[in-house]
């Protein structure tokens, strides 16, 4: 074990695969002799050479169409998004093509590859630099979609997102590269040192997709959030003084329906916590489950506290990101419900 | 009349031919021009002539003639209701079968829905091909298709998506990967004219530009996307082989109406990306003598039989014509090998069709819907799949 932040341990999780599978290819804007924006990719490209970690034209489009035909080849391509804002010209590569093939050659071919984007916000880049366009993916079938909340999460996922044989979006909070971030952003800024969960094995390792975890075992509501949210809830149950269990679900598809029902069942109020827009947002898809199977359970009505429907204001970031106090007013409401 | 007097078509045997190994920019002149090889007496000409021997020219002209045969029985077989769609490729019938002669059979093919040709030049079964149009009890792609929109991968032929132009940057990354595993193996790929004003056009040619990929990017000017002709996709100002200049790739204008020609810058394309030279873009120069597709009505928007006036003719013919201007050919055998092309569509047609048509079935179980979404079924499609079951318990259909 060693100390790392998210970077580190996403650097960490393509080094041992680029180490373990000849077949792990990585690309993408700047991501080669620069090493990435955010430094995810730095080293590499020096480690493993050129042919396997380059830099890519910007066109999100070509590159994801690139690691389609990679992956029908054989080999498992890992594509950084520069940020998950840029993703919508390979839109259609995604949507139409990655998470279709296997199902319309009746699994002749597959796309095994993995999409990795930082996400979010919290970092003032407006409305170009700030979506958590999650929902759009998880509405779409034969992609799987996965979001870290730590780095010893985000290094046991990435490793399973690349090896695994359907495409992968792979959402990084691109606010909590440094360190845990509650939205308190009046507060001096933290590390990874100090968190349990900063500590990451070195070398192999796998956290299964498809598995949330709880983050804060209680009795008396459930709040279902994940990536920097997860966080922010953490704060909030504190602030409040209520004894929330708090389920970092980890993978949005497939989605841990079991962790949700036995937790809500057991507390009888649901909170969710996204930091996306509200409308359509995958929170409408989680109250849905929750009021679909744990309705006689429910004591209250679930709420959702999420970014509001407006694309993020460069500006006004700290009175559009769903902070602690909106999540803590809602689990009072929720606790007096 | 049509009139193409507009259209100014060199003669055969007038296009220089680089060795393939030539640099990009000593190809110019073959983006502007057209590589004929056949003339109008039947002859092979000039320095493109591939100088195939009778046998393989036999095998050409007897794939061409089977692939137009099965298109019109398909074509029948929607007008009788067995099939909701089809669509044919006549009168570009020498593109994907030269071209599919040229490749090995373990090199990729990225197509597009117009080249079942390069099915059926590798020798694949036109009853299995039958079986996906039918969608039937034997249909490899369970009903979930179009029909036309194969998948072989056994026969190097890439899952068919019905977006047009996406299946292009796909074969420049496979191609990428076939050279990063030190592979000889190489991809082809190809386009309409009308799509190609797709962003995955250019995605295509600037990836493969960038990485060397050893690829053959084909671009197939048939005059109509629908109803739009080939100037709607700027054909008007320049040629669609010249889109390559920019890019620092070869770009060549093949007539796509001469299987010699394109037998033989299909060769030279495929030498130059196996000894890692990198890509080319070919323009087949050809026209779609067929509706788009069944549901299309050519007649609202060009003259019916337009086709026929089409200068560089049609494929078959000009192929047989060289087959009997050589001495290797006469009617009599022509007459033979079509009556021994139609009995075999015939029985291949008939044993598709006992297992099952659109309509009626019998199909796979439609249970199998859920399956392949993903490789392993998540809980909420175990779920759907045990919800539907409940409704066609017993039942061929909910």
């Amino acid at each position: 074990m060693t100390a790392m932040n998210m970077v580190q341990a996403l650097n960490s999780a393509m080094d041992v695969m680029l180490d373990r599978d000849s077949n792990v290819l990585i690309f993408g804007e700047d991501v080669g002799f620069f090493g990435g924006v955010f430094r995810v990719t730095d080293g590499l490209q020096r480690r493993y050479g050129e042919q396997r970690v380059f830099d890519a034209p910007i066109a999100e489009g070509g590159q994801i169409a690139v690691a389609i035909g990679m992956g029908a080849y054989g080999l498992r391509p890992v594509v950084e998004c520069q940020f998950a804002d840029y993703i919508y010209p390979a839109f259609d590569q995604l949507v139409s093509e990655a998470a279709r093939l296997r199902y319309r050659s009746a699994g002749e071919f597959n796309a095994p590859i993995t999409v990795r984007a930082p996400y979010g916000g919290g970092i003032f880049g407006g409305q170009t630099h700030s979506q958590s366009p999650e929902g759009l993916f998880t509405h779409v079938c034969g992609l799987k979609t996965v979001i870290p909340s730590n780095p010893y999460d985000a290094k046991g996922l990435l490793i399973s997102a690349i090896e695994d044989d359907d495409p992968v979006l792979f959402f990084e909070p691109k606010r909590l590269y440094a360190g845990p971030f509650d939205g308190h952003y009046e507060k001096p800024v933290e590390t990874w040192a100090k968190h349990a969960a900063g500590e990451v094995p070195i070398g192999h390792y796998s956290i299964p997709l498809g598995k949330a975890a709880v983050v804060r075992a209680g009795e008396a509501l459930t709040i279902l959030a994940y990536g920097t949210m997860v966080h922010v809830a953490l704060a909030a149950t504190v602030a409040t003084g209520v004894d929330a269990e708090i389920l970092d679900l980890r993978t949005l598809m497939p989605i841990d329906i079991e962790a949700i029902t036995m937790s809500v069942e057991k507390t009888g109020r649901c909170l969710i916590v996204h930091e996306a827009t509200r409308t359509s947002g995958y929170g409408a898809e989680l109250s849905a489950l929750v009021q679909e199977r744990c309705f006689y359970h429910l004591e209250a009505p679930i709420l959702r506290v999420t970014g509001w429907d407006t694309p993020y204001p460069r500006e006004f970031e700290w009175e559009y990101f769903p902070g602690p106090l909106r999540v803590a007013e809602a689990i009072s409401k929720i606790m007096a419900g | 009349m049509p009139d193409f007097g507009y259209l100014q078509l060199p003669k055969a045997g007038d296009a220089k031919r680089p060795d393939p190994g030539v640099m990009a920019a000593a190809t110019h002149d073959l983006a502007y021009g057209l590589v004929r090889v056949i003339d109008d007496q039947g002859a092979a000409v000039g320095a493109w002539d591939p100088k195939l021997d009778a046998e393989t020219l036999r095998r050409g002209l007897r794939v061409m003639l089977l692939t137009r045969i099965f298109d019109d029985r398909m074509f029948k077989a929607q007008r009788q209701g067995k099939t909701p769609f089809y669509m044919k490729c006549t009168g570009e019938e020498a593109v994907a079968v030269a071209q599919g002669l040229v490749l090995n059979r373990d090199d990729m093919c990225f197509a597009s829905y117009r080249q079942q040709g390069l099915l059926i030049a590798r020798d694949w079964p036109i009853f299995d091909l039958m079986c996906q149009i039918y969608s039937n009890s034997d249909d490899r792609l369970k009903g979930r298709q179009l029909p036309v929109l194969y998948s072989v991968r056994e026969a190097g032929f890439f899952s068919l998506s019905g977006n047009l132009g996406t299946q292009f940057p796909q074969a420049v990354g496979w191609a990428m990967a076939s050279a990063y595993k030190r592979d000889t193996k190489i991809a082809a790929a190809w386009i309409g004219e009308g799509a190609s004003a797709e962003g995955d056009f250019h995605h295509a040619l600037t990836f493969a530009a960038v990485y060397h990929a050893p690829v053959i990017l084909n671009l197939v000017n048939n005059q109509w996307a629908i109803s739009s002709s080939q100037d709607v996709a700027g054909g008007e100002e320049t040629t669609f082989a010249s889109r390559a200049i920019g890019f620092g790739i070869p770009g060549i204008r093949v007539d796509g109406n001469d299987f010699l020609a394109v037998h033989a810058v299909t060769s030279w394309a495929a030498e130059r990306a196996r000894t890692n030279r990198g890509p080319t873009l070919i323009e087949h120069f050809t026209y779609r003598a067929a509706p788009h597709s069944t549901s299309d009505d050519p007649g609202r928007y060009r003259p019916g039989d337009e086709h026929k006036y089409w200068p560089l003719g049609d494929p078959i013919l000009r192929l047989k014509a060289h087959l009997e201007h050589i001495g290797e050919w006469d009617e009599k055998r022509h007459i033979a090998l079509t009556a021994e092309i139609e009995a075999h569509v015939d029985a291949a047609n008939r044993k598709a069709q006992q297992l099952g048509v659109h309509g009626g079935g019998p199909y796979h179980d439609s249970s199998t819907m859920f399956e392949d979404v993903y490789k392993d079924m998540p809980w909420h499609l175990r779920e759907q799949q045990a919800e539907l079951k409940r409704f066609t318990a017993g039942k061929a259909k909910p």
